[in-house]
């Protein structure tokens, strides 16, 4: 616990308030100093803390690959090389396997998706008291240290994957082609709008359920770390260890669902037969 | 007497949620086994595909096991 006097519920709301800039109601911008005044903020505010972590774990991410990719020989290849050709044809084989389409987009994202998301999940197994009390020694009174706990990162993510389905639908079906799958697809075109409403939230789910469903798994997990955490320093180790065990399992599969269902959305909106 | 309903909203959140998966995986577990027994050379592919669905319905559980945390204790306790 970070100091005597916290109260649990006042250690778990500190533990979920974000390091927050963003425009003040009298119009200066500036950082929240506590969850009130990052609430009156409303729209104009950002997480610094989110975008700071998913952009390190993103630009993490490129430079081991590149290097990888750099160094990477035929004739003796090495632990790490293989390690990241291994991933490679994993997530080829799952593209192959669930993507009848012909886009040579599809694996790269699917790849990016994983590894970005397997990365930002990572930093839930980092103890939850570690980095918001280097931050504390450094000023910064809030950290949120997991991105995918916070839904403006997950959000933004599934609204990036819905964007492309949208692109995608509209350019390999036509303007004409999407909207008849909108409109004339379960009950034939005298049911139009019955049809467009049924569509519709059939299309407007997926980013939804896309993005709520890693932010919940993520957000559970790091609520029961920070319960661990609230219990004396001697015994944490007794929970937390099979947790943060268990808890891997969580990070690895759901990056690997967000990743399938990007690749079955993408197949979706490649697919011409209605 | 708001705290005792709050209690309260968090455990049958929470107990209601592990019910429908509990049965929701048994039935996948069964039926993963069932498919396993008659055809074991699929069991690769079949667990691949069992792992996604149970990625799926085991995200509403856990999901509310969070909001019902978060309800026992921050915002009860």
């Amino acid at each position: 616990m970070a100091s005597g006097e916290l109260t649990s519920g006042a250690y778990i709301k500190h533990h979920l308030q974000n390091l927050t800039y963003g425009k003040f109601p009298d119009g200066h911008w500036g950082f929240a100093n506590d969850a009130l005044e990052a609430k009156e903020m409303g729209f104009m505010a950002f997480h610094v803390d989110t975008l700071f972590f998913s952009f390190v774990l993103g630009a993490l991410f490129l430079f081991l690959f590149a290097m990888a990719a750099k160094r990477a020989s035929i004739e003796a290849p090495r632990g790490f090389q293989n390690f990241l050709e291994s991933i490679i044809d994993f997530i080829d084989e799952n593209v192959r396997g669930s993507f009848s389409g012909k886009n040579p987009m599809v694996a790269p994202l699917a790849l990016t998706t994983f590894i970005w998301i397997v990365l930002m999940n990572t930093m839930d197994l980092v103890p939850v008291d570690w980095l918001p009390s280097l931050a504390g020694a450094m000023g910064i009174h809030f950290l949120k240290v997991v991105p995918t706990t916070d839904p403006n990162a997950t959000f933004g993510m599934s609204i990036g994957i819905f964007l492309l389905i949208l692109y995608y639908s509209v350019k390999e079906k036509g303007l004409g082609g999407f909207v008849g799958e909108l409109t004339l697809h379960p009950f034939g075109k005298w049911m139009l709008p019955f049809n467009l409403f049924l569509e519709g939230v059939n299309l407007l789910a997926k980013p939804v359920s896309l993005a709520l469903r890693l932010f919940g798994n993520m957000y559970a997990g790091e609520m029961i770390f920070i319960l661990i955490a609230l219990l004396p320093f001697w015994i944490q180790w007794s929970l937390s260890l099979p947790w943060a065990i268990f808890h891997i399992l969580i990070v690895l599969l759901q990056a690997f669902i967000f990743m399938t269902l990007v690749i079955v959305y993408m197949d979706m909106a490649h697919q011409k037969e209605h | 007497m708001e705290q005792s309903i709050l209690f309260l909203a968090g455990s049958i959140l929470m107990g209601l949620g592990a019910l429908g998966a509990a049965v929701g995986i048994g039935i996948l577990g069964a039926k993963f086994i069932e498919g396993a027994a008659r055809q074991p050379e699929l069991i690769p592919m079949l667990r691949t595909q069992m792992f996604i669905v149970m990625g799926l319905v085991d995200a509403v559980p856990m999901i509310a096991v969070g909001i019902s945390m978060y309800i026992l204790f921050a915002v009860a306790g």
